[in-house]
């Protein structure tokens, strides 16, 4: 039946103009061959759309037939001749080309001129009537002179034109250079424009029968010459024209009538024209028009089946119609048109491909009646019809009815005959892979999958049953993925027959495993019949054939049964149960979410089948993490798996539809897993005998329902309390638990560690660990750890000291853990250590205490030893104890910012104590540096034994004086401090603090003066003043002295003196005063009253500095001291630079106030 | 009328599949599969801006030789499937909105019922009534 639906390829090729080129001698002259090669090779998409052909000079064309002058009497018998493309494409040129050798400087000119004439001629009388074009083209062996300046040349052609009875522009110079394929597109080019007015002419020759023609008998030439005309102008290259006359070919052809004998011919020509209007559609980039034109025509004739006994035929021209019309779509998205999902060549070839499977139907319909080809057959003629589309038993008929009805029938019965021969699965299958690709490319998975199920049922059905079988597996997953339990079922049952024709034990029952459950939507019996085989096959025996299988496909399948399973070694097969949605079920859990290690592990295993019949299960186990304990966790079932009732001595695998069986293993865990997570990696369920066929079903983790639930499903369900309890009846309620952790076991201790916080810092601080033992039994190997809580340890600047013994010293183990071994505690024995931290740094530290003991348990008769922890946080708070602020003071308790050497200064210590813990100060110390002494011989602390509680100051002065040095800062040396806190005990070794004292700037001063009074004066009793004035400088000074005069005092001495001042000697002055006013407010207050008063002295000098290196800045401050301490003399100096004069020598004034305090006697009266 | 309504859920399984015959209906569920292609594409393809409310009904999915395929998505991405036979020509677009807003409201409906646990398959009595109505009659095939 393919020829009728076959497209011929004249009709699918592109029509190109046909030129036949002629005198040339391609065997035997190279010349004439290298022509030739130029003309037809490399003939790339840029040159001339033409066809070539070397033929003799006397070749036969085609005879023109002879002109009708009138078609009334004409009754045309088909619309199209088989032949007539292939005659103008191949046979009837549009331009002969006589190939001539002949230079224009020819000596023998006149002959060679005849004897191309006559070539000519001989050219022309074969062509008897065709209006081809014919030209000369003279190949010449020079090249050719400037066009107008070879007068020989011009005339010769001239004369040469009218011999040949040729136009001049017919005749053709190709000069033998080295250009020749430049010669020869340029031919071509000529050619071309030549084939065109032929082709041209042509059409118009056809287009002129149109007035003859009339409706009522014509109506197949209407068709024919409109046809004829598109195709001259395809030669012709104008597709525009070419479309417009296949869409009104098209249109008479529409109008044709149609019945049962020439339905074939309308439809084989209207499937042509309609391939070349959309072929043209698609080339003019308007796909939209071809998409619709190839819909019209689709609609059209989809319900002019014809025939219903030949209905395949209509079957076979759909689909050849559809596959076309996709390669066309196909072709012009691979030159550049996009496609979309919705419309692309998939869609086409796929239903190319279902109407190949109607057909096949069809077919297969027929296959049921006995058929006999009839002789003499009528289908003889079937490669040499005369026109398109017409039955070999009758061509050229037209009427209505057929002409014989005997002959007609034997013919459709031919048909049929020939139509059985076809293997429609080859049609098929390359349809369906090609729109697979396509539907691939636009995205459309779903749809792909499908025609690749379609493509699995076929092959089944071309009973390639292996190839099958790999294609629907390919698909499954994704089917049961979205869960499509109708569509996966009947995929399933495809691969469960395959499977079984072609013996493939793992197949077969992995496909069992899924169609007895629940989930697939097979019948019953099925399901039963299914079952009964899966346990023939487990036991080793043949299963029953498949319904629907051929017969000689059962009886090889049985042989290859029984090499399957008559193999020797045992077959394991492992199917991976979470690519499947098998009809047995398991969920394991282990009982709790930690064990600690004196407790069994417990794991719960659940089986549920939901196939048919009960069903019993070899073998039972557990696979965890940790392979030690997997010889624990199995369960062997005695039976065989055809053993119905009986309860085995091991254990029991005989599952009954629908009731959940529940078995657990238990096991002690080992000491060396404390800490880890156990898990199950995966649970296997063996079914069938493990010598010689078993199948081993694998859950991964924990196992769980066959389906799982959809997300939104168990959001939904969680709106609802969630049983907390695992109802051993209730399937849904079983929760997977796959994993646990083993702890240890927890440890009955009491574990304190005592101490005062905050500690001090650089104190040793004790801490005082007790653990006591509230177990049953003796403990063992009790480990006390100590140490920094993890990421504090690395923190080096606090380094920090715990140390065991008090006497080695905490500052010689400076780690930042430690370690104590207890040994062994007795029940209800406590001990008691204690520990010592000492803190360099304030701030906070975090300790873990850790306490790890060993201890005998029994579990189930197991008697294991248990490491057990205990651990706690311990946090302490470091804090300084004291503040210490050391101050320089003059001996006034004025603070200085700067001493002077040789002159006794204050240093003052104030120590405030912050700590909440009352300090015991053991001693406190000034270490003084070599620039400094003491001005006593004896010196002691004062603060030595005080206590000093919480926001308590004490305060320590000594008296200090510099030796004189150059350099302008000394230091001065530290204070120390030796404390402890006052609750420690003796045994706690006190805490030596040290203070660095403050640097101090050393001021040289040239002059002092000291000033010498008693502590106070007697109103009208003598007070003696005097004043010791100190030479510094290494030279001799020159001073003035004077006293002014005061109303409170009169004095006796010199009130001015001038003395020279001897280097580094002391001048005393001396006066003698006396008081001299009587306050009589003093005895109106009666009682007894001190007053301050004062006096004035003025020294002048001339200070010779010399080289000394003190700048004049430096003799700002003039100190004026005082030996008494009390009660308070100040005197206060003012320096008064009087002139800027050199260095060397200034002249200084200097007035100072001193303040005397006087007592008034009162005398009562 | 339709041949076949199908009801599918967010995660593409199907909660729902009537056919008009049901020997053809393996051919529909392949039918209704195939066309979340480009149900899908047509959701994934409106989703990028989340204020463009996008419409229910996506119109014709599937042109097919002998079917039309309908589809329309809830916001809750529940798909409703009509397979209407290509010789209906009196079903227009209209018709066949209408058709799925009845579908819709029944099965909103149904949704609302307490007993009815979403998810999963859809076994109400009244949306089978709804469904029944807009079905072509099953002795016509």
């Amino acid at each position: 039946m393919s020829w009728a639906s076959e497209f011929p390829d004249v009709l699918l090729c592109r029509p190109t103009g046909l030129v036949v080129l002629t005198g040339l001698d391609t065997t035997y002259n190279a010349v004439h061959t290298a022509i030739w090669d130029s003309f037809c090779n490399n003939r790339r998409p840029d040159r001339v759309p033409l066809q070539f052909r070397v033929l003799g000079a006397d070749h036969e064309y085609p005879k023109c037939k002879t002109k009708r002058t009138s078609y009334e009497w004409y009754m045309p018998r088909g619309v199209l001749k088989t032949g007539w493309m292939s005659k103008h494409l191949q046979q009837v040129p549009a331009v002969v080309v006589c190939f001539f050798d002949l230079d224009w400087d020819e000596v023998m000119w006149k002959e060679r001129q005849m004897e191309c004439a006559t070539k000519v001629q001989i050219v022309r009388d074969s062509l008897s009537g065709r209006s081809t074009r014919v030209c000369v083209v003279l190949i010449q062996k020079n090249a050719p002179l400037p066009p107008g300046e070879d007068v020989v040349a011009a005339e010769r052609a001239a004369s040469l034109c009218s011999s040949c009875e040729l136009s001049a522009k017919s005749l053709f110079v190709l000069p033998l250079t080295d250009h020749l394929l430049g010669y020869t597109i340029r031919l071509e080019n000529a050619f071309y424009e030549l084939s065109q007015s032929y082709y041209h002419t042509e059409a118009r020759r056809v287009k002129s029968h149109k007035e003859f023609l009339n409706k009522t008998t014509h109506q197949l030439l209407y068709v024919r010459h409109q046809f004829k005309i598109a195709f001259f102008n395809e030669l012709k290259q104008d597709s525009h024209t070419a479309l417009k006359h296949y869409k009104q070919a098209y249109g008479h052809m529409l109008e044709l009538r149609m019945h049962d004998t020439n339905i074939l011919e309308v439809k084989t020509i209207g499937g042509y024209i309609n391939y070349k209007i959309c072929r043209l559609s698609f080339q003019h980039n308007s796909p939209l028009d071809a998409i619709s034109q190839f819909r019209k025509h689709i609609d059209y004739f989809k319900s002019r089946a014809g025939n219903p006994e030949l209905a395949f035929e209509n079957c076979a021209w759909m689909s050849k119609q559809f596959q076309v019309f996709g390669d066309l779509f196909d072709e012009a998205i691979k030159l550049g048109l996009t496609a979309i999902q919705t419309q692309h060549p998939g869609f086409y070839y796929q239903q190319a491909a279902s109407h190949a499977t109607v057909r096949k139907q069809l077919v297969e319909a027929l296959k049921k009646n006995d058929l006999h080809s009839p002789s003499p057959n009528p289908l003889e003629l079937l490669d040499k019809l005369d026109f398109f589309g017409q039955r070999p038993w009758r061509q050229n008929h037209q009427s209505i009815d057929p002409p014989d009805a005997l002959k007609e029938r034997d013919g459709i019965l031919a048909l049929q005959v020939q139509e059985l021969k076809v293997d429609h699965s080859w049609l098929i299958i390359p349809l369906l892979s090609n729109a697979m690709s396509q539907f691939k490319k636009y995205k459309s998975a779903r749809m792909k999958r499908y025609l690749m199920v379609q493509m699995g049922f076929e092959y089944c059905h071309a009973k390639d049953y292996s190839k099958a079988l790999t294609l629907l597996s390919r698909v499954t997953f994704d089917y049961r993925q979205e869960r499509w339990w109708l569509l996966l079922t009947n995929i399933l049952s495809t691969e469960l027959k395959c499977s079984f024709l072609t013996a493939k034990v793992q197949d077969y029952v992995t496909t069992s495993l899924e169609l007895i459950g629940q989930h697939t939507l097979n019948s019953i019996e099925d399901k039963t019949r299914i079952q009964m085989n899966l346990i023939r096959v487990m036991s080793g025996n043949r299963p029953e054939a498949e319904p629907d299988c051929a017969e000689e496909c059962t009886e090889k399948a049985r042989q290859l049964w029984k090499v399957a399973l008559a193999t020797s070694d045992p077959q394991i097969i492992t199917i991976e149960m979470h690519n499947i949605v098998p009809f047995v079920e398991c969920k394991t859990q282990f009982t709790q979410s930690s064990f600690t290690t004196n407790q069994e592990i417990t794991i719960q295993v659940f089986l549920r089948t939901t196939c048919q019949f009960p069903i019993r299960f070899s073998k039972l186990s557990i696979l965890l993490n940790k392979q030690h304990y997997h010889g624990k966790c199995m369960l062997n079932d005695g039976n065989g798996i055809t053993n119905d009732n009986t309860i085995a001595e091991g254990g029991d695998l005989y599952l009954v539809p629908g009731v959940i069986k529940t078995h657990s293993f238990s096991f002690v865990p080992d000491q060396s897993d404390v800490g880890q997570t156990l898990e199950i990696t995966s649970v296997a369920l063996e079914l069938g005998n493990e010598g010689s066929i078993c199948a081993i079903l694998l859950w991964p983790r924990g196992g769980g329902d066959a389906v799982a639930t959809p997300l939104s499903q168990q959001q939904i369900s969680h709106r609802f309390p969630v049983k907390p309890i695992t109802d051993p009846t209730d399937w849904r309620s079983i929760q997977v638990q796959a994993s646990t952790k083993l702890v240890s076991r927890p440890a009955q201790l009491e574990v304190t560690v005592a101490h005062c916080s905050p500690c001090l810092l650089q104190e040793v601080y004790q801490m005082t660990v007790n653990i006591c033992n509230k177990e049953d039994t003796p403990i063992k190997g009790v480990e006390f750890d100590l140490r920094m809580k993890s990421g504090q340890s690395e923190d080096s600047k606090t380094h920090l000291s715990v140390a065991l013994d008090c006497k080695s010293g905490a500052q010689d183990s400076k780690s930042c853990s430690l370690k104590i071994n207890f040994g062994d505690i007795a029940v209800g024995e406590s001990i008691t250590r204690d520990i010592f931290l000492q803190c360099d740094d304030v701030g906070i530290r975090n300790f873990v205490a850790q306490v790890s003991y060993d201890i005998e348990q029994s579990v189930n008769t197991h008697a294991i030893t248990c490491r057990c922890e205990k651990s706690l946080i311990v946090d302490i708070d470091v804090v300084k104890p004291f503040d210490v602020n050391l101050k320089m003071n003059s001996l006034l308790f004025a603070p200085v910012a700067c001493i002077h050497s040789d002159e006794p200064f204050l240093i003052q210590a104030e120590m405030s104590c912050l700590s909440p813990w009352t300090i015991e100060i053991l001693n406190t110390e000034l270490n003084l540096s070599q620039s400094v002494r003491f001005t006593d011989d004896e010196v002691e602390s004062q603060l030595k034994g005080l206590s000093v509680e919480s926001d308590e100051c004490v305060n320590e002065c000594q008296c200090l004086v510099a030796y004189p040095t150059v350099s302008p800062s000394i230091n001065l040396g530290s204070y120390v401090i030796t404390w402890r806190r006052s609750s420690a005990g003796t045994t706690i070794p006190p805490v030596t603090t040290e203070v660095p004292l403050p640097v101090a700037n050393i001021e040289l001063v040239p002059v002092l003066v000291e000033l010498l009074t008693p502590s106070c004066g007697y109103i009208q009793k003598v007070f003696p003043v005097t004043y010791e004035i100190h030479n510094r400088t290494p030279y001799s000074q020159e001073l003035e002295f004077s006293m002014d005069n005061s109303d409170n005092f009169m004095f006796a001495g010199h009130k001015h003196v001038r003395i020279l001042f001897k280097i580094a000697s002391i001048t005393i002055a001396m006066f003698l005063i006396y008081f001299f006013r009587f306050i009589s407010e003093c005895f109106r207050s009666q009682r007894s009253t001190c007053t301050t008063t004062l006096f004035r002295c003025s020294l002048v000098t001339w200070l010779f500095l010399g080289s000394m290196s003190t700048s004049s800045a430096t003799l700002t401050a003039w100190m004026v001291r005082s030996r008494t301490c009390y009660p308070l003399t100040s005197s206060s100096a003012r320096v008064e630079k009087k002139a800027a004069v050199e260095p060397p020598s200034s002249l200084f004034e200097i007035h100072f106030w001193s303040i005397c305090i006087l007592r008034f006697v009162f005398f009562c009266k | 009328m339709a041949v076949c309504v199908a009801v599918i859920a967010k995660e593409n399984y199907p909660l729902y599949i009537k056919t008009s015959n049901a020997d053809n209906e393996l051919k529909y569920s392949f039918t209704v599969h195939t066309s979340l292609d480009v149900v899908e594409e047509k959701i994934s393809s409106v989703g990028k801006n989340a204020n463009d409310l996008r419409e229910l009904y996506l119109g014709l999915l599937y042109p097919t030789e002998d079917y039309k395929v309908y589809g329309y998505v809830t916001n809750t991405k529940v798909k409703f499937v009509l397979v209407v036979e290509s010789s209906n020509t009196s079903l227009r677009d209209n018709e066949i909105r209408s058709m799925f807003r009845k579908l819709h409201n029944a099965f909103v409906d149904m949704q609302c019922n307490p007993f009815h646990s979403p998810g999963e398959k859809i076994s109400s009595r009244s949306f089978e009534k709804t469904v029944a109505t807009m079905m072509v009659p099953e002795s016509h095939s």
